[in-house]
Parts: structure tokens; C-alpha cells; sequence
């Protein structure tokens, strides 16, 4: 993938998230048997496939939730052990992991996602900053100090979209976003990604249809029985984007450079 | 009433020892609940007697002891849970009644040893808290302070979503077996006031209390830790008075302190559903806290 708003050769060298004959077992079951995905600055890569086809497991061997049996796994170049440097990564997890026994505010949760940026887990007013603007990116700054309880599945959702960005992040990594979020919230969710990914933000999505974020998508990497199925452009929007006339405006783009067609380029 | 019962070194030094156990107890006891795991307490509580049963035997201080004998079976349960796979809680079990099977084998061992000595221990008692018991609970108290509240993000983070506490770098499994430690030390705090068998109501139900009050972890934690020192120190007194086990006393109040806040609650809660309809000018009050109306608002204030 070549963007325009690429600074220098250093970042295109290396790919963001990298993940190379990656396998991985549940119990005894394997999951993940032997898959390669890259990820370079910049691009939007939705990761597709069945239920039980791998793609949460393989996001969560990303994150270290989920160890991995053979292959090898880097973030922004490093050794996923080795990493450090935890405020360049959002993550959105599957919203059913997320649910405490205690009742906790919007903000308290969002503030729990800038701890990578906090040293001992001291806030300062920079961090309380972050949060609040976290919390205007997704439209949430009203309920700061509603219980998340309260929240629908897509409020909840969009307050789990703050979290991880509230750090500020350069890669996001988001497990279904829009699994049982409603109509609204979905507009908010594709809004404030597609901002995120005009910053210049890097995202791997883990999807069950491509749906309302489609034309985000760089590229899609389908998964089938922890196999990599297909790697290259979207496949339902193939079609579509085959259209004559049908001019995909690249988000990476500034306003004056010309649209670029995704599908050849990626 | 007189406060004649402060004349006596012994209330003096039970009185100390409740106002910790209403500290901490509820301190640890909320992150618990928050994990899901209500009831490690009452798992740690039956491992604690084997180390009761052990310090007889050897002669050495039952609640030293017990701590130590307690933060184990606390890193074995953290263990059991990472590498356990289907048989966890098969082994929880084991680990549950072997320290209690433990804890009275090895004090009929002891010589002069029976069960009664351990009873004490199991429902809690004033009279035999020793001077050496108050420095012991002191420090472990002060332990337990600094790291529920020192920790207290770091702890919520990893409590409330364990996933997402990795990708903010937080060192996951020592903060749960932190945690695990930190619950052991609070047992052994609470076993001489409230006693093992007991012990764990005083985590659970003092949050569950505050629960029915607040909306915010931080809030949840004030009421819980005010619940706990104001049932411990009533429990004490009234133990006092009427010649009843503390133990007993201050779970009966904890649990009633529940009861009396969900009935305070269901009020309070219409009246802040009534202001949040005032706030808001469309809708009728009760489909307010319903987001899918909500969600039509916020289009408009984006």
C-alpha cells in the first residue's frame, strides 16, 4: 500500500502489525494453524470469516491473551514479548468480555484505557484531557458520569471505542465493533473510524460482514478453519466497485489529491 | 450510654482490630466482586485453618501462620485458575476441604489441642485478641490499604476487563496474583474479629450494599468501606453488650444493611429517573434511561 501521507522510509520498512506461520491451540483444539498476516502503517484490513474460522483468536494471540504454539508475532517491529510500548495500540475487544461486577461510570472506564500512557497509574491533567476528548470523539461526553450499565449495546460500545482511544493510538484493534450496535450508533462508530483513519491511523477489524464501514476497508484477510482463505481486496465489494463511475474516495487522501481506486492499488 | 466499654485494654484493642476488618475487608472484597469471584474469600477462609492448625502444632503464632498458609493456597487458586483447564473447580474443592481438614488434624495433633481452640478462629472472638494479634493486623491491615487503594486503577482495569488490561501494558498475572495475596492477607486480618468461616460475607455484602446506592466504582468503595467500619464497630459493641459472638454480630448487621439500602434504593432511583426526565424534554421518563430513544438526541448534539 502506498499513501500519500506517509512521512518517511523508515515507517513503510517496517509493517505495523506482522504475524508469520502464526498457530494456536484451545484446549486441544487447533485454531490457528500456520497464518500469515501484515499490516503496514496506514491501511484498514478487515479480518473476515465464519464463527470458529480463527479471527478472534488471531487478534487475541496479537495481544498476548491467547499463546501461540509456533510462528512469530510483531508490533511495530518488536517481538510481541518484548513490546513495550502499549499507547501506540487501542483495542476494542468483543463487548461481552467487558462487563464487571461492580457498577463503574463512563468515565471510569474510559480513563482505565489511558493507563498506557499513565506512569504508576497516575492520572494527570493531560490524561483527564484525553479522556474527555476520547469521549467527544464518539458522542458520549454527555453520560460521562452514567453508570455503563445503563448504556445500550451501542452506547456501550461507542464508550469501549473511547477506551481505546483514549491512549491516543497509532494501530486500533477492534473485535466486532458493530456486533449488535444500533442504527445510530453505527453512523457514530464509522464516523469517528473514519476520522481516526484519515489521522493516519492503523486498523485491523475483526468482521462479520464488511456492512456500514466497507468503503474504509484497504483490504481483507478471510480466514477458514484457522487458514488464510484470501488476502488482497474486499470480496463483496468487488462488485460495486467494479461499477463504472464508482470512484472510492481514499479517507488516507487529503481533500485536494485525486481519489484512488482501493481495489487495484491494494 | 457510656463509652465504659473503652476502659477495658482488650475492647480497646478488638475495637482496633474492627475498624481494620471494616477497612480492609471491603477494600479487597469490592475488586472480587467486580472479577467475579465473590466467594475466593470463603476459599481462602477454609485454607487459612490448616495454617490455625499448624501454628499450634509448632507452637508458633496461629495468625503469622495462617498468612503464610493463606497467600499459598491463594497463589495455588491464581494457578489453578491459568493453567486449570476443565477440572478447576474440582481442585478449588480439594484445595477447600484439605485446608479445612488440615486445620483440625493438625490441631488435635497438637499437644493440649482440640477443636475448641480453633473456634475461636472460626466465628471470631473479643476477648482473645492479644496484644501481638494487634501488631500482626496492623501491619497486614496497612498492607492491604496500600494496595487496594495505591493500585486502585491498575486493579479496576485488570478486574473489569482482563483482555483489555494486556493491551495497556499492565503486568496482568502478577496484578491477579496480587490481588489473590492481598485477599489472603485480609482474612487473616478479619479471622480473629469476625473469624474464617465468616469472614467473607464482610467482602461481599458491604459492596453488594453499596451497589444498591451508587453508579460509580469510586463512590461503590467509599460506602462499602463506611458499610464495613460501621457494622464492625456496631457488631463489636453489641458483642460487648449482650454477650454475643462478634463474628455472628457483624454479619447479621452487614446483611441488614443491605436490606435497608435496596429498600432506600428503589425510591432513590425514581427520583434520579424523575430529574433525568426533567433534564430532558422529549420523552416520557421511564423510556429516558432507554438509549434507542437516547440514541435520536445525541444525533442532534453531534
Amino acid at each position: 500500500m502506498i499513501h500519500p501521507m506517509i512521512s518517511t522510509e523508515d515507517d513503510m520498512a517496517e509493517p505495523v502489525i506482522s504475524l508469520r506461520g502464526v498457530s494456536a491451540e484451545l484446549g486441544s483444539r487447533p485454531v490457528l494453524r500456520g497464518i500469515d498476516l501484515t499490516v503496514h502503517r496506514g491501511e484498514v484490513v478487515a479480518l473476515l470469516g465464519a464463527n470458529g474460522s480463527g479471527k478472534s483468536t488471531a487478534i487475541r494471540t496479537l495481544i498476548g491473551q491467547v499463546p501461540v504454539s509456533a510462528g512469530e508475532i510483531e508490533l511495530f517491529g518488536t517481538e510481541r514479548a518484548r513490546f513495550r510500548d502499549w499507547g501506540r495500540v487501542g483495542y476494542v475487544p468483543q463487548r461481552t468480555t467487558a462487563a464487571g461486577g461492580v457498577p463503574a461510570t463512563v468515565t471510569e472506564i474510559v480513563a482505565s484505557g489511558r493507563l498506557s500512557r499513565a506512569r504508576f497509574g497516575v492520572l494527570r491533567k493531560a490524561d483527564h484531557a484525553a479522556v474527555r476528548r476520547a469521549l467527544e470523539l464518539v458522542g458520549m461526553a454527555d453520560r460521562a458520569k452514567d453508570s455503563v450499565n445503563e448504556l445500550s449495546g451501542g452506547q456501550h460500545q461507542r464508550v469501549l471505542i473511547a477506551r481505546a482511544l483514549a491512549p491516543e493510538p497509532e494501530l486500533l484493534i477492534m473485535d466486532e465493533p458493530m456486533a449488535g450496535v444500533d442504527l445510530a450508533s453505527q453512523e457514530v462508530l464509522a464516523r469517528t473510524l473514519r476520522e481516526q483513519v484519515a489521522a493516519g491511523a492503523t486498523v485491523l477489524l475483526v468482521l462479520h460482514e464488511l456492512g456500514p464501514l466497507e468503503p474504509l476497508i484497504d483490504r481483507a484477510v478471510v480466514l477458514r478453519d484457522g487458514c488464510v482463505l484470501h488476502d488482497g481486496p474486499p470480496p463483496k465489494a468487488l462488485g460495486q466497485h467494479a461499477l463504472p463511475g464508482h470512484d472510492h474516495v481514499h479517507p488516507h487522501a487529503s481533500a485536494d489529491t485525486e481519489p484512488v481506486r482501493t481495489g487495484l492499488l491494494s | 450510654m457510656t463509652m465504659d466499654f473503652l476502659d477495658y485494654a482488650f475492647m480497646q484493642r478488638a475495637l482496633l482490630a474492627a475498624v481494620l476488618v471494616g477497612i480492609t475487608a471491603p477494600a479487597i472484597g469490592i475488586y472480587l466482586v467486580q472479577r467475579r469471584q465473590a466467594l475466593l474469600g470463603d476459599g481462602i477462609g477454609h485454607v487459612a485453618m490448616t495454617g490455625v492448625g499448624l501454628g499450634f502444632l509448632l507452637n508458633t503464632s496461629p495468625v503469622w501462620m495462617a498468612t503464610l498458609i493463606s497467600v499459598v493456597g491463594a497463589i495455588l487458586m491464581e494457578l489453578i485458575r491459568w493453567y486449570g483447564k476443565t477440572r478447576g473447580d474440582i481442585a478449588l474443592a480439594m484445595l477447600f476441604y484439605g485446608g479445612m481438614a488440615g486445620g483440625v488434624m493438625f490441631i488435635n495433633l497438637a499437644p493440649g489441642g482440640s477443636n475448641a481452640n480453633l473456634t475461636s478462629y472460626l466465628f471470631g472472638s473479643l476477648s482473645t485478641v492479644s496484644e501481638s494479634d494487634v501488631t500482626a493486623i496492623c501491619l497486614l491491615a496497612g498492607f492491604v490499604v496500600l494496595v487496594t487503594v495505591g493500585l486502585r486503577r491498575q486493579l479496576f482495569a485488570v478486574s473489569q476487563d482482563e483482555e483489555f488490561a494486556r493491551v495497556t501494558g499492565l503486568p496482568v498475572r502478577a496484578l491477579n496474583l496480587l490481588t489473590a495475596i492481598t485477599a489472603a492477607v485480609t482474612v487473616t486480618v478479619a479471622m480473629r474479629v469476625v473469624g474464617l468461616l465468616l469472614v467473607s460475607a464482610l467482602m461481599v455484602v458491604p459492596v453488594a450494599a453499596a451497589q444498591q446506592l451508587s453508579r460509580s466504582f469510586v463512590a461503590t468503595f467509599a460506602i462499602a468501606v463506611a458499610i464495613g467500619v460501621t457494622v464492625t464497630i456496631g457488631g463489636t459493641v453489641t458483642s460487648y453488650y449482650q454477650d454475643v459472638p462478634p463474628g455472628a454480630t457483624i454479619v447479621l448487621l452487614t446483611i441488614g444493611a443491605f436490606l435497608v439500602l435496596t429498600a432506600v434504593a428503589a425510591p432513590v432511583a425514581r427520583r434520579r429517573a424523575r430529574a433525568a426526565a426533567a433534564a430532558r424534554p422529549a420523552g416520557d421518563p421511564a423510556e429516558c434511561a432507554i438509549p434507542a430513544t437516547r440514541g435520536a438526541g445525541d444525533e442532534v448534539g453531534v
